[in-house]
């Protein structure tokens, strides 16, 4: 799509949420009940899905290697797995990432933009930013200035993603809006339409760092601000959940609700992305249990 | 740039099939009316079929009851009322109840199957809402035996004696429970008649009540079609009467009753507004909208089947509708993924069929969505009713189906005015952000149930039933003991 | 009273009170009726159906009004009532008198009557928290339970005591917002059209309560069968009579309450539950969450 200029959009006009009706939804999905052949393909895909993450102040170059090996073999017992969709590090990382996945495919997708508090000046997000791009990084999890969204200082929330928009090039960018800070579903629907305004190719639910991180209602919200967004504008945007979802029967939950609300077009990793560390592991031990019939134990798995 | 896009839901992933066992549930090849704590036939020998309307075949031959029978449970109850249940401490009536309420948590999942088997209404729904507030509603009222001094206040309130009870085909067990449990808790003994179409649950009741030691002759059920009902209510030895059912049945019962000075309470039809205003959750009123007219494929008295929407958000919520209606699975009452059911008999998909080919015969638009529903048993798709106006006997009648039919308004007034513009008066619901709208609208609905940014919610503690041809009287929560007792405030109170 | 007297008495008409006026009955057909007192006979309107009609037009158009009003002006109006009723009590007292309450009997009356409106003046904010719930539910919702009026009520009133008994049947019902339509005792009839006139003075807007005088066999079966009156009120209706109109209530779900040999005189015979007889309840539910 040629991009007209961004424009702030009127967030008093976004549609309301109310959040017991979106818990009420979510339960739904919650019920629906997951078998056979649906659920090893739900289960593939889930996996071809994930944004493999290390965020930790004590990652090291060694660290990062390993959960590269990890995304590129992750379980070999097992014939004709996809691999997860990237491996998501610090920009110090990128490099390190970007060498040791070589041509498999996946992606380096990098955290940027002061993450995870985004509390520092603009040059310093866009300097983080262009390191990343440059190190190599193919897609670009920025965070939002959750204080001046707070504030009612959307115009700074709305210039900031524009500007690292820009610094992103030809990097995907995904715009964090670190949920679990901003206080009602309502919040977020808004954040989550500013964000899709000023040019979010994905948008994502939270660093990992402050709980709650991804839950069923604010995806679920998100989704809806995404399909208001394709409805009006035409305009695919991805949906990143991140944080808190380890397990597969969640992550087949996510997969329902996502497959009810914005269809088949959705249903890839260009379009969705779980961000876990420790999902892979668990949605692998269910593929052989649904394989063998047996229930499977984690010493059978590599951790990274 | 702004092309029109839509959501695609084809091809997407598809759910296996995910079926409930039914290897747990026992039901016998036949049934006979619960009288005085035992099985008995009756006393004519006729019995009749009940029938799976997904399959369309046969569960259980179940005893027809005619007035001698009706004779014998009501005498059954009067005895068991005079010598048992009147002089029983409320204490001890009240732990009777309990333990029915346990009791049906306990064998809750074959309550649901049987349920989704003999009516078509999905498992999920009968698992995860039918069963559970049947058994709530029983441990609710349990707790108010002993405790009916509190609950009027400067009444001195008296159980009534044998009350006859009639119940409808789209909540059985629930609406068993909704009428049995007040009147026991109150002190009453009961002959309640299920409906033909959907005994089975009621009689795997009557089991659990014979199992949990209820005294023979408390709870009696006599199954039939509507001649039994018509014996029970013209039963000269009722001291109340209860019906939920149809408003034309209820009329009759209603002139049946004339003069004889049995209370009775009666939950009827009706066809109610679903109004979404311009500042609503669009999406959560959605989610409302699906709910109030196809959970249980419509067969709901106070399903929100006329859709009134203002015209500043019409076009993107029914989008946004169809989009969801969509996404909904109709197959398999017994799969637990299925969101609509079978309809209940055969005579009721055709009644709503007729529906709908009036609707098309006044020059409605029809538009039916979902996923494909299976080639036998019977199924109705959901369906949207467009380019109505109030003076369509779509929008004024009651279809009890999947069947909702859209209307447009300019205004607040409007959609008030056009909300009240039917003799029904049972429910009502309203989307809107703004509190004071919010009950501006409640109240202006001349309706017993409202719904402000939810729909089709129940709970034992919270009364329903309906104005004008809606019914009177209230069951559930204080309100619904009040049906039971006699106040003892003088004549007329 | 003596032939001496200078002046000629002003003998009052007694016409029907509709919709705040005092219109004779469009049939022009009277009854005649012999004072108790031996001071001659009255006329009193018989009212036809159109009549009843027409009241229950004026009925309806008060609904709106009245159940929107404040519980507290509703209590104010209804204490109004009292005020006058007090202030006319020698007529009242008179007028039972005349029709044949001895003396003593018809001071008490009246002065039960204004007792029984200062009882209800004082319950018009006070059902509405007696008669409702908040209901615990367990999904997160508030949820609470309140009265509304019913609506429309037909009620034919008492035979006696004539004027108690129109006040404990009427009062209760217009305490709860409903509008009144009302057949006033066959055989004591003159102190309801003297009793609307206290209306009249007290604020109570037109429409609120219509008083008819007339023969119940007449009237009664229009009563039951109207499809705009929501509920009807029988007070020692005979069995027969009253098995006809519960049936024809039944047309469109009237809400039937009888009130049979009730002894009017007693305080029991008004409570909270007198007026929850003409009451509807309204659950509503509302999503509690951030």
């Amino acid at each position: 799509m040629s991009a007209a200029e961004p424009r702030l959009p009127d967030l008093a006009r976004v549609t309301p949420v109310d959040t017991v009706g979106v818990e009420e939804r979510v339960a739904r999905f919650r019920s629906r009940s997951i078998k056979t052949a649906s659920k090893v393909a739900g289960l593939r895909l889930a996996l071809s899905m994930i944004d493999l993450t290390t965020l930790e102040g004590a990652d090291t170059p060694g660290k990062v290697r390993q959960l590269c090996a990890k995304a590129q073999h992750l379980h070999e017992r097992m014939a004709d797995l996809p691999t997860v969709a990237a491996v998501c590090v610090y920009p110090t990382m990128v490099s390190v990432a970007r060498d040791a996945l070589g041509a498999s495919g996946i992606e380096v997708a990098s955290v940027a933009t002061a993450f995870p508090s985004g509390q520092a000046p603009l040059s310093v997000k866009l300097d983080d930013t262009r390191m990343a791009v440059e190190a190599g990084a193919a897609e670009i999890d920025m965070v939002i200035a959750r204080g001046a969204f707070l504030a009612g200082d959307y115009d700074t929330v709305f210039d900031e993603i524009v500007a690292v928009k820009a610094a992103c090039g030809d990097a995907h960018l995904k715009v964090i809006l670190e949920t679990g800070e901003l206080g009602s579903l309502d919040r977020v629907r808004q954040a989550s339409m500013l964000a899709m305004a000023a040019g979010a190719d994905f948008i994502k639910t939270s660093t990992g760092k402050i709980k709650p991180a991804a839950t069923m209602p604010v995806t679920l919200t998100m989704l809806h601000a995404i399909r208001d967004h394709y409805l009006e504008t035409g305009v695919q945007v991805g949906m990143k959940p991140a944080g808190g979802i380890s397990d597969s029967k969640t992550a087949l939950h996510y997969l329902v609700m996502l497959n009810e609300t914005l269809g088949a077009e959705w249903m890839t990793p260009r379009w969705f992305r779980f961000g876990a560390s420790s999902l892979a592991n668990d949605v692998l031990m269910q593929l052989e249990k649904q394989a063998t019939g047996r229930y499977q134990s984690l010493d059978y798995f590599s951790k990274d | 740039m702004a092309t029109k896009s839509t959501l695609a839901f084809e091809p997407g992933w598809q759910y296996d099939p995910a079926p409930e066992s039914t290897d747990h549930v026992s039901l016998r090849d036949s049934y006979g009316l619960f009288i005085d704590g035992e099985f008995t036939p009756a006393a004519s020998g006729k019995t009749f079929e009940t029938i799976n309307p997904a399959t369309q075949t046969p569960i259980a031959s179940v005893a027809q009851a005619g007035s001698e029978d009706v004779d014998r449970a009501v005498a059954a109850a009067r005895k068991a009322y005079d010598t048992v249940w009147s002089k029983m401490k409320p204490a001890e009536r009240g732990k009777y109840v309990f333990r029915i309420a346990r009791a049906i948590a306990e064998r809750a999942r074959e309550f649901a199957v049987v349920e989704s088997m003999d009516g078509g209404k999905p498992i999920r729904e009968s698992r995860d809402i039918d069963i559970p507030l049947a058994s709530a509603h029983f441990f609710y009222y349990a707790g108010w035996a002993d405790k009916l001094n509190y609950a009027f206040p400067g009444a001195s309130p008296k159980s009534l004696g044998v009350a006859g009870q009639v119940i409808p085909w789209n909540f059985p067990l629930l609406m068993a429970a909704w009428k049995l449990a007040p009147a026991l808790a109150a002190g009453n003994t009961v002959v309640l008649k299920p409906a033909e179409t959907t005994p089975l649950t009621a009689l795997k009741l009557a089991e659990l009540i014979a199992d949990v030691g209820l005294p023979p002759g408390v709870v009696n059920i006599v199954t039939g079609e509507g001649d039994t009902g018509a014996a029970l209510v013209r039963h000269p030895d009722l001291d109340k009467f209860a019906f939920t059912g149809s408003t034309a049945v209820g009329r009759d019962i209603m002139r049946t009753l004339a003069g004889t000075g049995t209370p009775y309470t009666l939950e009827l039809g009706g066809k109610a507004a679903n109004i979404v205003l311009e500042d609503a959750a669009l999406d959560q009123a959605v989610e409302g909208i699906v709910n109030g007219i196809f959970f249980n494929q419509g067969h709901v008295c106070c399903a929100g089947s006329r859709l009134l929407v203002s015209e500043a958000v019409a076009e993107p919520l029914l989008e946004r509708l169809r989009a969801r209606i969509d996404t909904l699975i109709e197959g398999d009452p017994l799969d637990k993924n299925t969101d609509i059911g079978a309809i209940n008999s055969e005579a009721q998909l055709a009644r709503i069929n007729e529906y709908i080919d009036i609707g098309r015969a006044e020059g409605a638009d029809i538009w039916q969505g979902g996923s494909d529903a299976p080639q036998s048993g019977y199924y109705c798709r959901p369906t949207l009713i467009t380019g109505v106006a109030q003076s369509n006997r779509v929008v004024q009648e009651e279809i009890f189906g999947p069947v909702l039919t859209v209307q447009t308004f300019r205004t607040f007034d409007e959609a008030r005015e056009k909300a009240n513009n039917t003799p029904y008066g049972l429910s009502g619901g309203v989307w809107t952000d703004k509190g004071s709208r919010i009950f501006k609208m409640t109240g202006a609905l001349r309706a017993g149930v409202v719904w402000a940014n939810t729909f089709n919610k129940f709970d034992p503690t919270s009364p329903f039933g309906g104005y004008k041809e809606s019914g009177m009287g209230r069951e559930g929560g204080l309100h619904g003991l009040g049906a039971y007792l006699d106040l003892g405030m003088g004549a007329g109170a | 009273m003596s032939g001496e007297r200078a002046r000629l008495d002003v003998a009052k008409t007694y016409k029907l009170y509709i919709g705040g006026k005092f219109p004779r009955t469009e049939s022009g057909r009277y009854a005649s009726f012999e004072r108790g007192d031996g001071a001659g006979a009255v006329n009193v309107c018989r009212a036809s159906r159109k009549d009843f009609r027409n009241a229950v037009v004026a009925a309806r158009g008060a609904v709106a009004g009245w159940s929107a009003a404040s519980a507290y002006l509703r209590g104010q109006i209804i204490y109004r009532i009292a005020e006058m009723l007090e202030g006319r009590a020698a007529q009242f007292a008179s007028e039972l008198h005349a029709e044949g309450v001895a003396e003593a009997a018809a001071a008490a009356q009246v002065e039960a009557s204004v007792d029984r409106l200062i009882h209800y003046a004082g319950w018009t904010d006070k059902y509405t928290q007696v008669l409702s719930s908040v209901n615990p539910v367990a999904s997160s919702h508030f949820n609470f339970s309140l009265p509304e009026p019913t609506g429309v009520v037909a009620a034919v009133l008492p035979e006696r005591p004539g004027l108690l008994g129109l006040v404990s049947v009427i009062v209760p019902a217009i305490v709860g917002g409903n509008t009144v339509v009302a057949l006033a005792s066959e055989s004591h009839p003159l102190s309801a059209v003297s009793f609307a006139e206290v209306l009249h003075a007290s604020d109570v807007p037109g429409g609120v309560v219509n008083l008819l005088t007339g023969q119940r066999d007449e009237l009664l079966s229009h009563m039951a069968g109207h499809m705009d009156v929501n509920a009807l009120a029988l007070c020692d209706v005979s069995a027969d009579a009253a098995t006809a109109a519960e049936k024809a209530a039944a047309e469109n779900f009237k809400r039937v309450r009888r009130f049979d040999d009730v002894d009017w005189s007693a305080d029991a015979s008004a409570s909270p539950w007198h007026i929850e007889a003409f009451q509807e309840i309204k659950t509503t539910w509302h999503p509690v969450a951030n």
